[in-house]
């Protein structure tokens, strides 16, 4: 794709960069943005589904006899309702699966039926007098459990892919996957010192505020809508639509204003099974998930078991670095095993790296995607290893990371070379800040960690109308969840020359754009951000065409500046500036409605890169651990909206910060989750936090035309690591296993006792 | 199935009372339902089904109440265990109001009582008859002008994707009325009950500091 990236570093940018208000700000501040439960629609239904009380079970009868007699009952689906149209695509299969059982169930929590009723105390009643005949079978919950020979097996149709030669007995082990290059033996050999750990981490949740929810309507004529909170209206669309049969056009998805998703809401859950509802009982129905059903139904990230083995020389060069990662991602195939393992060993310059990733299924909710999914359990392995090597060979941690970091032109662990990339910068950049030196008080310890993330681009289409009064309507396909909205007014005023507030963007219905992919990757400023760019510059083209016709001189000989049409030179005409809003008023006369659009599969989402510095004080007493300085720095190619380039980097922190000390899925003996509410699933509160700084380095990615790099998700991967480093540095002792709750943490340093 | 029509309104149309306190049968969704595809609505009321073809399976204990709501007083006539929360949300479509949890666990129901900020959820609607209810939408003025706690928001960008902000502003308003934002640490104690998964927490007490100056000025 032909950009002018050479402009990079030179452009005098006039609005970007800038920090102007959000243009949803006033709705969200008066509670007139609506989410995904606050639609109705007239004769609307409220559906309600039943969940396996089983970890597995086969699913022998389903009688939904006496719920269908009781009145106000309108109707029950079940898995007869949703016949397999998946056509051999498996995963479309798995999906299926998940959204309700078939022959068993596969996790507490897993759909087995669904009623829709007159109102929700009816649809509860009525999901008692539902009878499921289950026979319950062994389950197994634990990644290292589920994998032993022996193990209840989930399903008998997964043979480990990857294995030479493939097995004949099925397993647990879906995939293994192998990343590197070099020779990691040959290189553990020339090292004088080597590093060999295990650690574990628990399972989290996105934990967005605003449950799952969506309004379903399907008519007699078999044409449907749906109003739902997702990060990707198009995918929902077109899942939908093949589950249910239905032709991609006839159902129309609007996306509504999201209460937060962070990788959660990137595939379907109930959207399909209302739907199925609302066709069957020939009324909008709407299904909201209760925050126990998110917990237990929803896609929560992997638990993961990771073995991490680097050897270094005595003057700090690591000679060679190996890991084997096991990730559980659920009942179903698709753990973040493979991003894992690719990422695990990206900050490093490496003559020899192998990682190895097991994909492993077990008896909970299939996971989703979690903020760079797979990435932040590998860092917190790799780092934590990096940390207690710099101090054995007599460095410090951020020398020991410069002198090992990838740079321009590194081998990634996982095959690629990179290009200009920002590690380095971010290590300098920490290295001179206050935290750096600040001093630590008692009982205090201070850790870092970097942390990498790929980015993604993929397909987008954007839509930008010039108004006939010069303002400009512009039309994304990809769901705001971080402000996203604000970021594309600003490159599209850019690049117009026009005010901020001149543009108004929208999130337009599937109805209104081609596809476009979830908003999802980290990608949206950047993939949306450059449609949006090169929609505008073809907006200029037909500008411009439309001057020079009312000028009466060629197209060519006219140029665009500030948001306004001018003679390219004296001898094109002297001709007076013509505005956009004069070009406009004067577009039904000169050949109709003037807009610019772009259409693509985004290439060249550039990586990024992230240091993180924590302070964190444990309590020898209570274990009790306290973040006292936290600061994030991360290369943001160029930061759009400079806010919500911070908004990500606090939050990202913030998430790992929960994720690092108090958050993760219990399970009981009996295979139920123990912990499903914010009581006793901790997600960081106001009180719990310092302020979180942050550093922003713009090192541009030339694969944009303003070097935007995406930020989302690169700021939850070196949380985990650097607070473990952190604590393990206050505790006196090397913390291996997440989260570093009091209990953990009181009997390391037992343990630690014990050994002196 | 048919049952004979009671004399004690039900859930199923309990929302459809009118303000003067008679209770209003509708019976007007015949019909409509049968369109392909029905448009969306929002700031009205879910419809519900006239009782006559509702015909709930149980008679449910349903009380008449008169809700005081951002200064104007609606009659209801509501199952006794209706929250709060359920009557803003789905009686009188204040969808402003949010349910992150229903258990007193993330706060994005707050409201306030009498000027208290309360947990909608944890609310029964009988309980709070004849008491001032405050929500996210009684708060600016008539002419729309924001409160300066609200305003601070939107000017300290104190949220990413707006889903806790009606409750962490109803938390915010009382923080700062009750004279309990007298340093950040205060601040963040105070609302430590109201959860943002973004993490906007810097911004919001940031937000919540500026918006102290402008009140007590």
């Amino acid at each position: 794709m032909p950009l002018d990236s050479t402009l990079q570093g030179k452009r005098d940018f006039k609005v970007v960069g800038t920090r102007p208000l959000r243009p949803d700000g006033i709705d969200k501040v008066t509670g007139r943005a609506k989410f995904g439960a606050d639609a109705t629609a007239p004769g609307m239904l409220v559906g309600r589904i039943l969940r396996s009380p089983h970890a597995h079970a086969r699913i022998k009868k389903i009688d939904t006899s006496k719920a269908e007699k009781l009145p106000g009952v309108k109707a029950i689906v079940t898995r007869e309702d949703l016949p397999d149209h998946t056509d051999g695509d498996a995963l479309l299969y798995d999906v299926l699966y998940n959204i309700m059982a078939r022959e068993k169930a596969l996790y507490e929590g897993h759909a087995v039926a669904a009623v829709a009723a007159v109102d929700t105390r009816t649809a509860r009643e009525a999901l008692k007098l539902i009878k499921v005949d289950y026979e319950v079978l062994p389950h197994v919950t634990d990644v290292d459990e589920a994998m032993k020979p022996g193990a209840p097996i989930l399903h008998s149709t997964i043979f480990t892919d990857g294995l030479e030669p493939k097995p004949k007995k099925p397993s647990n082990v879906v995939r293994r996957y192998e990343f590197g290059h070099g020779d990691v033996e040959a290189g553990f050999k020339k090292a004088d010192i080597i590093v060999e750990r295990t650690f574990k981490t628990e399972a989290t949740h996105q934990g967005y505020i605003e449950p799952h929810a969506c309004l379903a309507n399907v008519g007699p004529d078999g044409q449907g809508e749906l109003w739902v909170c997702t990060q990707g209206h198009f995918m929902v669309r077109d899942t939908c639509a093949r589950l249910l049969g239905m032709d991609i056009s006839k159902l129309r998805v609007t996306a509504s204003e999201i209460g937060g998703g962070f990788g959660g809401k990137t595939t379907v859950f109930i959207e399909p099974v209302a739907l199925a509802l609302s066709r069957k009982a020939n009324r909008p129905v709407k299904v909201v998930m209760s925050r126990e059903e998110v917990f237990k139904a929803s896609g929560p990230t992997a638990s993961t078991s990771i073995d991490v083995k680097i050897g270094v020389t005595k003057d700090g060069r690591i000679t060679a670095a190996d890991a084997t990662l096991r990730y559980q991602g659920g009942a179903f195939a698709g753990s973040p095993v493979e991003f894992g393992a690719m990422s695990a060993f990206a900050c490093y310059d490496l003559e020899n790296a192998r990682t190895i990733g097991y994909d492993v299924v077990t008896n909970r909710p299939k996971q989703a995607a979690y903020r760079a999914p797979g990435a932040p359990m590998a860092a917190f392995a790799v780092e934590s290893v990096i940390e207690e090597l710099a101090r054995k060979v007599g460095m410090e941690p951020i020398d020991f990371r410069m002198k090992n970091a990838a740079r321009e032109g590194t081998r990634s662990s996982y095959g690629p070379t990179y290009g200009p990339i920002g590690l380095l910068a971010t290590l300098e950049k920490a290295k001179q800040h206050p935290h750096f030196k600040a001093p630590l008080s008692p009982n205090q310890g201070r850790g870092m960690a970097c942390g990498f993330w790929f980015n993604f681009g993929g397909q987008t289409c954007v839509s930008l109308n010039v108004n006939s009064d010069g303002t400009v309507a512009l039309s994304v396909g990809t769901p705001d969840i971080g402000g996203s909205r604000a970021s594309m007014c600003l490159m599209a005023a850019e690049e117009l020359g026009i005010p901020y507030d001149k543009v108004r963007a929208i999130v337009a219905d599937t109805s209104a754009l081609g596809y476009n992919d979830v908003t999802d990757g980290s990608r949206t400023t950047f993939a949306t951000g450059m449609a949006t760019i090169l929609a505008a510059r073809d907006a200029i083209k037909k500008l411009t065409a439309r001057a020079a016709q009312i000028w009466g001189i060629s197209a060519e000989a006219v140029t665009w500046e500030k948001g306004y049409a001018k003679p390219a030179g004296s001898n094109a005409g002297n001709f007076p500036p013509m505005s956009i809003a004069e070009i406009a008023a004067q577009a039904g006369a000169t050949g109709g409605p003037i807009a610019g659009h772009h259409e693509y599969s985004a290439d060249g989402a550039g990586v990024s890169f992230a240091t993180h510095i924590c302070d964190a004080e444990v309590d020898p007493e209570t274990g009790a651990t306290k973040i006292v300085r936290y600061t994030v720095l991360q290369d943001a190619g160029k930061a759009v909206h400079p806010s919500y380039v911070e908004g990500q980097f606090q939050g990202g922190a913030v998430q790992g910060i929960g994720w690092a000390l108090n958050e993760e899925y219990i399970y009981g003996k009996d295979g139920r989750l123990q912990n499903a509410g914010f009581l006793d699933y901790r997600i960081p509160v106001c009180s719990d936090l310092p302020m979180i700084d942050t550093v922003i380095l713009e090192i541009p990615n030339p694969g944009h035309p303003y070097g935007v790099r995406g930020v989302g998700e690169t700021s939850i991967v070196p949380p985990l690591a650097a607070i473990a480093n952190a604590v393990s540095a206050a505790a006196g002792v090397r913390l291996t296993s997440l989260p570093m709750s009091p209990p953990r943490i009181l009997a390391a340093l037992d343990r630690k006792a014990a050994a002196e | 199935m048919k049952r004979p029509p009671t004399s004690q309104p039900t859930t199923s149309s309990g929302a459809t009372a009118r303000e003067d306190g008679v209770f209003n049968r509708r019976h007007f969704l015949v019909g409509t339902a049968t369109s392909a595809v029905l448009p969306l609505s929002f700031g009205t009321t879910g419809v519900r089904e006239a009782v006559t073809d509702a015909a709930l399976p149980t008679q449910v204990p349903s009380s008449s109440v008169a809700l005081l709501v951002n200064g104007r007083t609606h009659r209801l006539i509501l199952d006794n265990r209706t929250t709060l929360l359920d009557a803003l949300r789905e009686h009188l479509a204040l969808t402003g109001t949010k349910k992150g949890c229903d258990h007193g666990q993330c706060g994005a129901c707050t409201v306030h009582l009498d000027g208290e900020p309360i947990l909608s959820c944890l609310t029964l609607v009988a309980s709070v008859e004849g008491r001032a209810v405050t929500t996210i939408e009684g708060l600016a003025q008539a002419d729309g002008a924001l409160h300066p706690v609200q305003q601070a928001f939107i000017d300290h960008d104190a949220f990413q994707c707006g889903y806790c902000t009606p409750g962490q502003i109803m938390s915010a308003v009382a923080c700062v009325e009750g004279d309990r934002a007298g340093s950040d640490a205060e601040i963040r104690e105070y609302m430590s009950g109201n959860l943002c998964r973004c993490a906007a927490y810097p911004n919001i007490v940031a937000a919540i500091r500026a918006a102290k100056t402008e009140v007590r000025s």
